[in-house]
């Protein structure tokens, strides 16, 4: 059963001018294979940068704590190193890739993570019935990546991804926004079928609670101004719900 | 990395002086607004001479399919009046004409090949000319690769309703240069995609001019270069609008790499005021992936009629994209192989125009090659 063990994650942000910005300031957290955690808080509290730092992405920096996944040191991996070993993120603005086709892209992904090519005889079909499950239109693998998708066309890829890859832990980033209620249930339909594998640790990043009338989370974490200030169970999104952020940001000021 | 829009100089385009005698046009001295970015040293003779001796290399090609013919003739009617001095010095050195001619209503599934090997030499001119006839529909492939210094015209001239897919491909060995005019002449209703590849050569200089006779002509200009340290490619386009309802599409893309490598973009877009209806775009975009390495890009628009279809430019030169490698990255994908998926897909639109498979591949695999020895 896999782990990944956030332990005191201080991250800034570089800003053009060279300098950094404190984002992160000691984020502890546990997430075991089979689990479902809910990361929620206000806007600018920093929920994306835990995403990212996580994921490798070159704009932060770490400047304290440590994160690994079985044991490993994550942080001293490479973003593709990462992936490969087990991590995955779902990204809220997925990037366009002209000229590359999903169906080229998913199957150099695949064969990156697996460290051997799919065998050409069962990937068409395991292609085919990702995209079924995800109700996407056959012709979509020969778009290219992001190019001229929908808001929902792109977090769909997203999942599709996430059922193919198969990662020992997923991050996903604001999966829910900008979806309507037909492709948030779709999408959650994705998220709901990893999760029951047993075999992927998740953590839902969102400002809403929304999703998590879809995906119900096992844990719920607070997140204001660059921590977890508050962690409960499902109950606590509820309550969330109801009340808003007001309190936890309001305890703050 | 340089983009610019500048204003048209103050006599436009189609006041250019024109003349088949290369001591018709001035001595160039690099400041020419036509030459200002050519390193003019590097093509010697090209520049200096006032007559070309040396032996050009032949067009090499297979068994010809029925209704193709290639023939050496001494001397053929002028579809081209040169509009600068390199031009006019190719057009009166030239031994001779190779004449390529494609009957009326041939129909080709298959491409004709055309070789042209350099094996070195003096510096030596050539001309081709290339007739298309009415309803005839093929694709003619140029290969251009060796050793040459050579100023060469190329004469294309596609009757009412012909359809011609033109792929040029200059893969030189180093040292060789080349300065090429192509001027394409669409018939009525006539469609003419050019693709211009350039791969290979110290200093590849290809002007493609564009010349309609009749209503509902098409042209599309596409280009790929790849520049790598020391090479400079050039492209220049003048679609000249002479005649109403007719279109043209240009669509350069170049990636470069390296300590002084250079292309230059030049696409200038005539639209007279005879040209109504007219409906045209032109686009360059340079990928840089290595400090060292400049990209000009200008475009030119003149516009005498309010009556146009359409009428628009753009030109992008940027750095490779973080986010997109990120992105690849974050999928497992290790970084070199991503950045080979990223300029692929780059070139992937102008490499979909070649319809010979082969080739498209052949070039696809070069452009990665070419990426691989910047990334490990």
């Amino acid at each position: 059963m896999s782990t990944l063990e956030i332990r005191d994650l201080q991250v800034s942000v570089k800003l053009p001018e060279g300098e950094l910005k404190p984002i992160l300031a000691g984020v502890d957290l546990t997430v075991k294979a089979g689990e479902t955690h809910a990361i929620m808080g206000p806007n600018g509290s920093g929920k994306s940068t835990l995403a990212y730092s996580i994921a490798g992405h070159p704009k932060y920096q770490i400047t304290g704590g440590s994160v690994t996944l079985d044991g490993q040191d994550v942080l001293a991996m490479t973003v593709d190193e990462r992936a490969r070993a087990g991590l995955f993120l779902a990204m809220q603005y997925p990037v366009e890739v002209p000229g590359v086709s999903v169906a080229n892209f998913l199957r150099t992904a695949k064969t990156a993570i697996d460290g051997e090519a799919p065998k050409l005889r069962t990937w068409a079909g395991e292609l085919r019935g990702a995209m079924e499950k995800l109700q996407m239109d056959p012709a979509f693998a020969q778009r290219n990546v992001n190019e001229g998708f929908s808001g929902g066309e792109k977090k769909r890829h997203e999942i599709m991804q996430l059922e193919l890859l198969k990662p020992k832990v997923a991050i996903l980033d604001e999966t829910d926004s900008g979806l309507d209620i037909d492709a948030l249930r779709i999408v959650s339909e994705g998220v709901n079928r990893v999760r029951e594998t047993g075999e992927t640790g998740l953590l839902l990043i969102t400002h809403y609670t929304r999703i998590l009338r879809y995906i119900k989370p096992d844990f719920v974490h607070v997140f204001v101004a660059g921590k977890i200030v508050e962690q409960g169970g499902p109950e606590l999104s509820e309550q969330l719900e109801a009340e808003g952020y007001e309190r936890y940001v309001a305890a703050r000021a | 990395m340089t983009t610019e829009a500048i204003a048209p100089p103050p006599s436009t385009k189609s006041q250019v002086l024109r003349s088949f005698d290369v001591t018709d046009f001035p001595a160039l001295n690099g400041l020419e607004e036509e030459w200002r970015f050519t390193p003019l040293k590097r093509l010697g003779e090209l520049v200096t001479a006032v007559k070309l001796t040396g032996v050009a290399p032949a067009i090499e090609h297979g068994d010809l399919p029925a209704g193709v013919t290639l023939s050496h003739v001494d001397n053929a009617d002028a579809v081209l009046t040169p509009f600068d001095r390199v031009s006019a010095l190719a057009y009166g050195s030239a031994d001779g004409v190779t004449l390529i001619e494609v009957a009326p209503e041939t129909e080709l599934a298959e491409a004709v090949v055309l070789r042209l090997v350099g094996k070195g030499g003096d510096a030596a001119a050539a001309r081709t000319l290339v007739k298309v006839g009415a309803f005839a529909k093929v694709t003619i492939v140029l290969e251009q690769t060796g050793t040459a210094v050579l100023a060469d015209n190329i004469e294309v001239v596609t009757a009412d309703s012909a359809q011609l897919t033109f792929v040029t491909v200059a893969e030189w060995d180093a040292g060789a240069v080349q300065a090429q005019h192509i001027k394409l002449v669409v018939g009525k209703d006539a469609r003419v995609q050019h693709v211009q590849v350039a791969l290979g050569g110290d200093l590849v200089r290809q002007s493609t001019s564009v010349e309609y006779t009749g209503r509902g002509g098409d042209a599309e200009l596409w280009g790929l270069y790849f520049a790598d340290a020391g090479q400079h490619f050039e492209h220049r386009q003048l679609v000249d609008h002479t005649v109403p309802d007719c279109r043209s599409y240009v669509g350069y893309r170049g990636a470069l790499q390296g300590a002084s490598a250079k292309t230059v973009w030049v696409g200038d877009v005539l639209i007279r005021a005879t040209a109504t209806g007219t409906d045209t775009y032109e686009i360059n975009r340079n990928l840089i992936l290595t400090d060292g390495a400049i990209a000009h890009s200008v475009p030119n628009l003149e516009i005498e009629t309010g009556e146009v279809a359409g009428a628009g430019h753009a030109s992008a030169t940027g750095r490779f994209d973080d986010e997109q490698l990120f992105y690849l990255m974050a999928r497992g994908i290790p970084e070199g192989e991503a950045r080979k998926l990223v300029v692929r897909g780059f070139f992937a639109e102008l490499l979909n125009k070649i319809p010979v498979e082969e080739l498209r591949e052949r070039l696809g695999d070069a452009v990665e090659a070419r990426l691989a020895e910047y990334t490990s």
